[in-house]
């Protein structure tokens, strides 16, 4: 990616709010929706434009979960750890998850495939324990079915 | 069909053109397709739909609705059917296929034939049911805000119009003054359903009291408690209730610009509210000269962040200015000094949604209904061990055994209840003996626990309390926003001493530490996370103090969950040497001939219950 373009996008995103510094979060999460994560050179760019330390943008990156500083791997594996999901065995998904993909939480497998990410509750109670590979929800998954799913992609 | 609407007269004839329209004598199939239907198929189902109805040619002898969630999430994808004679009865199916879409197209919808496969069987009657009003679950609740989910199509403004939509405003704006819809809303006993239950009434009129201009309005749909979806389900199915109930607010406090902040985790429910505010200020429903009236009102979305503190008013606002979202102290209440330190008015979205409902049946009707000081319906969400996973909308006052076994259906196989969790991690485990407890606000904060958002987690025997603790602790230590001591520090020395208690190295001197902390978190902390955040462990210390002892004394976790104190092993006796628990044995730890019992490898064992769950002699034994 280049600096010009990268600096364009910015551009673009932080005029979408007038550069006002009251947009902040949402500029960050449209550039999170563009890139996937937050680029460093994204944050400085945002902190020029809305004329405010760049620390105060890293601490808005950092608070909320929604951000990331890396970039994901080809797919997002999220599992869902909700309270209707963890009693019925989310953790053990995780775990599963781990041993396979040989990562813990937020980390990237080498092959920069699989990015494993936990989430709180994604709303869907009723159908957990819950995990969303991209955009593709699984419902009621089960250990021994992890392997097929991730044969998938 | 949009076109400006300038008077409260135009409304009412559109409202008539979009109603005879809309329900013309045709046969309408209805398809819930919300994040849960989706999430099971639903789309395919629709797409099925759309292409039998071209085959048999028959797209002017039938309505294809797709809405929101019924609520009934259990038996997803479902759809009604309303046949064009005799539209009294809905037929239900349930959990379908897209291979089944054909047979109701040709059985039932051309030729009237119930398909006796597709119907919902009741696990308590033991007989499949026809028709959805006949349902237990659907017969028993009393649906206010949710009723309407089944009725629109959340993307079309005139299918709320046609049920009666925007009248509440038109009223309100024709023939109210400020004070009296103050009035109104105090007389019908609303409270807050975001889980504080302050007076909703006494909230609006601090606010239009208050100096200061301009004023704000939020709608907090940031519905960050992890087994709650009450919230997401209303602004998936129903957004133009919230708007209009929004707008109310705006007229009756004296403010003119409105926020939603709702959870990005939620991309539908973002859309639909996105859609909705669009249209609405197509018809000029928001924006300037709302209905002749010179009410000015605009609605602009604030997707959060993924933090679960925002859902905290103070927070909330920090975050929609773009700052940390941190909470402050409130000496200042927010209708005076809130966002912008301007006076703003925050409610929940089952609030807001509340609104038109009370402004179009009177404030008495709603007032009927309910206990003495908790007005009107709670919608629960029924989830965890129990057969009727959904969203019921009950009166306030139900009792726990009404909510869980009649229309819960009880739990699923031969399993025992052990607890409900009501109020996600701000609030506690109720136990069996608590069962005929009559919920309400009152009644949930005096037995521990809090109404919260209403989630409502049913465990069995096979959930371990102390488990249930650690992992609500966990939740609420890592979402602290760090700012308090007492939360920050104090949640992080709690969950190590339960997470010892799990390992079977905890000490019963630990117990009263943790009450010792739980009190002190609770009186010191600044905000509503820290205040509520020992709840669930102060609650389980109160109602199961003997599975913690037993990790402590015994180590051993009488529920077979926390991982260090358990082993597998399997029964010789039971086991048949099916074979079944080696090949599905992700870590290969179980060996044994064809009909010789197996044997477990301790070593290679994972302890991920996969065994436990799938044998059908229960062989698998844990201790």
């Amino acid at each position: 990616m280049k600096q010009v373009d990268l600096d364009k996008e910015t551009d673009k995103i932080v005029d979408r709010y007038n550069a006002r510094i009251t947009g902040s979060v949402s500029i960050l999460q449209d550039i999170q929706a563009l890139y996937h994560y937050l680029p460093k050179e994204a944050l400085i760019r945002v902190a020029e434009r809305l004329n405010i330390p760049l620390s105060q943008v890293f601490s808005l990156a950092t608070f909320y979960k929604a951000f990331t500083l890396k970039p994901h791997g080809k797919h997002l594996v999220c599992v869902c750890l909700g309270t209707a999901c963890h009693v019925r065995g989310a953790h053990s998904l995780v775990d599963e998850l781990q041993r396979r993909l040989k990562i813990k939480p937020g980390e990237t497998t080498k092959d920069n495939k699989f990015t494993l990410a936990v989430v709180n509750c994604l709303g869907c109670c009723a159908i957990g324990p819950v995990m969303v590979i991209d955009d593709k929800y699984y419902e009621h998954v089960r250990v021994n079915k992890i392997d097929s799913i991730l044969n998938k992609y | 069909m949009v076109r400006k609407i300038k008077t409260f007269k135009e409304l009412e004839d559109l409202k008539q053109e979009c109603k005879n329209e809309k329900f013309l004598k045709k046969t309408r199939i209805t398809i819930s397709s919300g994040t849960c239907g989706q999430a099971c198929g639903s789309l395919d189902i629709i797409a099925e739909f759309k292409k039998q109805i071209q085959r048999y040619k028959i797209d002017d002898k039938v309505i294809l609705k797709i809405t929101g969630c019924h609520g009934f999430c259990q038996v997803e994808p479902n759809i009604l059917i309303n046949p064009a004679k005799g539209l009294e009865k809905t037929i239900f199916y349930q959990r379908l296929k897209p291979a089944d879409v054909e047979e109701i197209v040709s059985e039932t919808i051309l030729k009237n034939r119930v398909i006796e496969r597709l119907l919902y069987v009741d696990s308590l009657m033991k007989k499949s049911i026809v028709y959805m009003e006949e349902i237990p679950f659907f017969k028993s609740q009393c649906r206010l805000l949710l009723r309407n989910n089944i009725l629109i199509d959340p993307t079309d403004i005139t299918d709320y119009l046609a049920i009666g939509g925007y009248t509440a405003l038109g009223k309100v704006l024709s023939g109210m003054s400020p004070d009296e819809v103050i009035d109104k809303i105090k007389q019908s006993g609303l409270r807050g359903r975001g889980g504080g239950g302050f007076p909703t009434g006494k909230k609006w009129e601090s606010c239009r009291n208050a100096k200061g201009s301009p004023k704000y309005i939020i709608c907090n749909a940031d519905e960050g408690d992890p087994g709650a979806f009450q919230d997401r389900s209303i602004l998936e199915g129903n957004p133009h209730s919230i708007i209009e109930g929004m707008i109310i607010g705006g007229y009756a406090v004296g403010a003119s610009e409105g926020y939603v902040y709702v959870r990005n985790e939620y991309p539908l429910a973002v859309r639909h509210i996105e859609i909705a505010i669009k249209q609405a200020e197509e018809m000029g429903l928001l924006g300037k000269d709302i209905l002749g009236s010179n009410l000015r009102f605009t609605i602009k979305i604030n997707r959060g962040g993924g933090a679960f503190v925002c859902g905290e008013s103070s927070a909330l606002m920090a975050s929609i200015e773009g700052r940390l979202g941190e909470p402050r102290f409130k000496h200042i209440h927010a209708t005076e000094k809130g966002l912008w330190d301007k006076p703003t008015t925050l409610n929940n979205v089952k609030t807001w949604a509340c609104v038109p409902v009370i402004i179009n049946e009177g404030a008495e009707k709603f007032a009927n209904i309910g206990t003495d000081k908790s007005k009107g319906t709670m919608i629960f969400s029924l989830v965890g061990k129990i057969n009727n996973t959904g969203l019921v909308e009950v009166p306030m006052g139900v009792s726990l055994r009404e909510l869980i076994f009649d229309i819960g259906g009880g739990i699923p196989g031969k399993r025992r209840f052990k607890a409900v969790q009501i109020g996600g991690p701000s609030g506690g485990c109720i136990p069996e003996e608590l069962l005929d407890l009559l919920v309400d606000y009152d009644s949930l904060t005096q037995a521990g626990s809090m109404m919260g958002s209403g989630s409502c987690i049913v465990m069995d025997e096979g959930t371990c309390m102390v488990d249930v603790a650690k992992y609500f602790l966990s939740f609420t230590k890592e979402e602290s926003c760090g700012k308090c001591t007492p939360c920050r520090e104090g949640t992080i020395h709690m969950l190590n001493i339960l997470k010892d208690i799990s390992e079977g190295v905890g000490k019963e001197a630990d117990l009263e530490l943790l009450e010792e902390l739980g009190r002190m978190i609770k009186l010191t902390s600044l905000c509503g996370l820290g205040q509520s955040a020992p709840n669930p462990v102060l609650s389980t210390l109160r109602y199961f103090k003997d599975e913690y002892i037993t990790h402590i004394k015994d180590k051993k976790c009488p529920a077979g969950i926390c991982q260090t104190l358990i082993e597998y092993s399997i029964d010789k006796e039971k086991c048949t040497g099916c074979g079944v628990c080696r090949m599905e044995c992700p870590q290969e730890a179980i060996s044994g001939q064809k009909k010789v019992p197996h044997e477990i490898n301790g070593q290679k064992c994972v302890k991920c219950r996969i065994c436990l769950d799938i044998c059908k002699f229960e062989a698998v034994k844990v201790s």
